[in-house]
Formats: structure tokens, C-alpha cells, sequence
């Protein structure tokens, strides 16, 4: 028999598909489906926070010292912040490189 | 004691939800289905119902609406037709996905184009894939019984699925018929309060209606057949209740004068009545025909289908709607799947009649047994036959 890539049989699920752990879609780590990644220069930061603020998936988090960090397990590599950083202090650069 | 009073069928559904005590309403006015919701507007502004009525903008948002209310865990109720219902169709499949028991009357009209208001089965045909328990009631006192049957099967623990009860528009809709109004005891008695499974509460919270990634979704759509297909049991109870306290029982197939019939109708709706006249006509004459009619359409009553039709040589099936393009109509279409696999199966005809609003009358379905006792022996060209089109 082919091999079934489900993650639980259908008798397992609650009814109708309810979820009700509060904040389980932590545990969807999101940023796989990444080609590219965003890499903070913090000579040029300013620690303003609009990166952090534009981010559409909560993956820009704040840092040390007031600065900002990208959490991987949900970036999906948009450039939101790169595009919205008034220094210019986010680029991005290919996954592979 | 319950009254027997002339009440024309739309507020007799409407009376129905009333004595059903829904939380929430929320519907868009759409002929034939109109006066079931303005009833229900009445009653709700005149207090005689302590419900929420939602005037929405749209279909689409009504039945949002109404999986809001339900997820909330309140008792609701819509009911639309053709148009209205097509504009609803994407947000129909999602109620039986998140389990919710909402109640829907359609008043069933062709769907456009041409632009058309009256009766056929095409607009809830082109929805034969929400997974919705369907009924489909023949006269007026059916529609009210089968809208408080749709609250108790839908809320049933075992059930928790949406229904859809259809009644034939203008044909039924807007006619004047004897009905039997039960009480409000007698309704208790059948129907107690829902009691949600599930809901959204913010002292205990959950998430409904989240994504179906690919290793989820199949999983998820065969836990929603399921609980359709088996939901028939409780079809069934609810029916066998509803006889005990009231007097009327009801079947998921309608055989009439079925003995030794050599050639059966099959019919759904409205037109089964003007069926059984011509049946009655026929019989008098000496023709061997009998009639069955669906009033449980999904799930499709397989079993009881093939026990009514057992021992008749030919079918001639009557539908309301064209599938165009298609081999048959959706009626017919399904009957000939139920019963490929079957040893000695019957053969079957295809008649769509009664589309856009034009009579379905006692002569027409002695054409239809007369021209299936002819194709019985010779088989015709065409898979399916529009019956009383104007052939120029």
C-alpha cells in the first residue's frame, strides 16, 4: 500500500476540525517555504521598530539593546521589512547563499 | 389539541421556526422564498419571537451570518431560493465542515438565465455537493413538519450537521392550505433546547474553521461524509418520533400503489401529488404503474430505494432540472449509479419536466408511463427527454 501522508486519521479529529489549545499555530513553523532571508545591519539601525511593525507574520522580534531579530521558524523571506526600513539597515539575501 | 387552519405554506414555515424558538434569522428577501422571512420579521418585531433578526445585504452574508450565530451556539434559521442560494454557495459547504446545525428552507425556483422566478429543482441541484441533509416536502403540512424534523436531526448529537428543507415555490410557497399548527407543548415535546458540543466561548476558547493543510483535508472531508451518510438514523428516528406524538409518519421514500407495478414513476416535491391522480387514472384503465417519491434526498435513501422499486421492470424518473450536457438528469443520474451494481436492475428513463414554472400535469405523466412502456421494448435513441417542449 502507498504510504499516507496524514497527519491523523479522520476518527482522531475533534468535531468539526475545532481546535482547543489557544495558540497551537505556534507549533506551524511557517518559514520553510523561505528563498530568502533578511540580514539586520545594526551599524545602520535605528531601532525605530517599523520592521517589526510591517512584518506581516510577527517573525520580527524584539532584540537585545533595543534592536530587532528575524525568528526563521516563521519568515517567509517577503522583504516587507527591507522594503519598509528607512536606513536601508535590512537586505536580503538568497537562502542557498 | 393542535387546530387544523387554512394558512398559506409560507408562514406555516415560518410558524414552524417560530415554535422551533430560534435564537437567530438572518436573510436577504428573494422571490419565491419571501414571505417565510418577512413572517418571521413580524413576528420577531411584534415580540412574539425573542430572537435576533439580521436584515443582511446579501445571501453570501446571510448564511456567514448564520455560522457565526451558530458557532456561537444559538438556534438559526434562513431560507432563500435560485439566486439568493447560488450567491450563498460557497460559504454552504463550510457549515457541514464545522458541524453546524443551521436550518435553511428553500423555496426552490429556476435559476436564471432566462430571467426566471418560478418553480423547478434547478437551483438546490446545483448544490447537490454541500453535504446538507436534505428533505423535500410535498404539501403544506409536510413543510411544517419537516421544518421542526430539520432542528431535531440537524442539533442531535450524533448528527450536528446542517439541513435543507425544500418546498416547491409559488406551487407551495404561496398556496393555501388545511395545516395542522402544534402547540408550543406539543413542539417541547419533540424538540429540546440545543446543546452544543462545541462552541465559541470566550470563558473556554476554541478555533473553528481553520486551513485543511493537504495532509489534513482528505481526513477532514471523510469525517464530514461520515457523519452525513450516517446520519440517516437519525433521519429515521426523528421521523418515527414525530409519528408516535403526532399521528404522521413519514418515510425516507413514498411508495404509492407500487403492487405489481410493471412500470414505476419516480418524482420528488410538489408534483407527486398530480402523480398520484394520473397513477389512480392509469389504474382504472388497468396499467401496471406505481409511483415512488424521495422526501429524504441526502443522504441518498439507497436502501429504501431499491426496496420500493423491487420487482418493477422499468423506471421512468421525473426531473426537475437539466443537467446540461450531462447524461441525465440529477435524479435520474443518481438512481442509475444506486443501482448499477444491482442483479436484474430495472431499466430507466429520463424525463425533465416542469422546468421554469410550466405545469407538470396528469397528462403529461401519462406520456411519460406511455412512452416508457414503449421504450421498455425498444430502447430509445437519447439518453433523456425533455417532456412538453414545443418541438419547432
Amino acid at each position: 500500500m502507498a504510504k499516507i501522508d496524514a497527519i491523523m486519521g479522520w476518527k482522531e479529529l475533534d468535531l468539526g476540525c475545532v481546535i482547543r489549545q489557544p495558540g497551537s499555530s505556534r507549533a506551524f513553523k511557517t518559514g520553510d517555504w523561505r528563498s530568502q532571508r533578511p540580514i539586520v545591519d545594526r551599524e545602520k539601525c535605528n531601532k525605530c521598530g517599523l520592521c517589526w511593525i510591517y512584518c506581516p507574520d510577527l517573525a520580527m522580534v524584539p532584540a537585545e539593546e533595543g534592536y530587532y531579530k528575524v525568528n526563521l521558524d516563521y519568515c517567509k523571506g517577503c522583504g516587507i521589512c527591507a522594503k519598509e526600513c528607512p536606513k536601508d539597515a535590512i537586505t536580503m539575501v538568497l537562502e542557498e547563499d | 389539541m393542535a387546530k387544523r387552519i387554512g394558512m398559506e405554506v409560507s408562514i406555516a414555515a415560518s410558524e414552524a421556526v417560530k415554535l422551533a424558538d430560534v435564537d437567530l434569522i438572518a436573510a436577504y428577501p428573494i422571490t419565491p422564498q419571501t414571505h417565510i422571512v418577512e413572517h418571521l420579521a413580524e413576528v420577531v418585531a411584534d415580540g412574539e419571537l425573542d430572537a435576533a433578526f439580521v436584515p443582511v445585504e446579501s445571501e453570501h452574508s446571510a448564511m456567514s451570518c448564520c455560522i457565526g450565530s451558530s458557532a456561537a451556539g444559538a438556534r438559526t434559521f434562513t431560507a432563500s431560493s435560485a439566486q439568493g442560494l447560488a450567491l450563498m454557495h460557497e460559504i454552504l459547504f463550510i457549515a457541514p465542515a464545522m458541524r453546524l446545525p443551521i436550518v435553511m428552507v428553500v423555496a426552490n425556483r429556476s435559476l436564471s438565465g432566462p430571467i426566471s422566478i418560478w418553480n423547478d429543482h434547478s437551483d438546490i441541484m446545483a448544490e447537490q455537493d454541500i453535504a446538507w441533509i436534505q428533505t423535500f416536502a410535498e404539501n403544506g403540512q409536510e413543510v411544517f413538519d419537516l421544518v421542526l424534523h430539520a432542528f431535531r436531526v440537524a442539533e442531535d448529537s450524533k448528527v450536528l450537521l446542517p439541513v435543507i428543507v425544500n418546498l416547491d415555490g409559488f406551487t407551495l410557497s404561496h398556496v393555501i392550505e388545511p395545516i395542522e399548527i402544534l402547540d408550543k407543548a406539543e413542539v417541547d415535546k419533540y424538540l429540546p433546547p440545543y446543546k452544543p458540543k462545541v462552541r465559541l466561548d470566550p470563558r473556554k476558547p476554541v478555533s473553528m474553521g481553520l486551513v485543511g493543510i493537504p495532509e489534513i483535508y482528505t481526513e477532514a472531508k471523510k469525517a464530514t461524509n461520515e457523519a452525513l451518510i450516517n446520519s440517516k438514523k437519525v433521519v429515521l428516528k426523528a421521523w418515527k418520533e414525530f409519528g408516535d406524538l403526532f399521528g404522521r409518519y413519514y418515510n425516507p421514500v413514498e411508495s404509492y400503489k407500487t403492487e405489481g407495478a410493471e412500470v414505476i414513476l419516480i418524482t420528488m416535491g410538489s408534483i407527486s401529488e398530480t402523480a398520484m391522480t394520473a397513477i389512480d387514472k392509469m389504474r382504472e384503465k388497468g396499467l401496471p404503474v406505481g409511483l415512488v417519491r424521495f422526501r429524504l434526498w441526502k443522504p441518498f435513501p439507497s436502501t429504501e430505494f431499491k426496496k420500493a422499486i423491487a420487482g418493477a421492470q422499468t423506471l421512468a424518473v421525473v426531473d426537475r432540472a437539466l443537467s446540461p450536457g450531462g447524461a441525465c438528469g440529477p435524479v435520474a443520474e443518481e438512481i442509475k449509479a444506486a443501482l448499477y451494481a444491482e442483479r436484474g436492475r430495472p431499466k430507466v428513463f429520463n424525463f425533465i419536466a416542469g422546468l421554469g414554472g410550466r405545469d407538470v400535469t396528469v397528462e403529461n405523466f401519462e406520456e411519460i408511463v406511455s412512452k416508457a412502456f414503449t421504450y421498455a421494448k425498444k430502447r430509445p435513441k437519447q439518453l433523456y427527454e425533455m417532456i412538453g417542449v414545443r418541438e419547432i
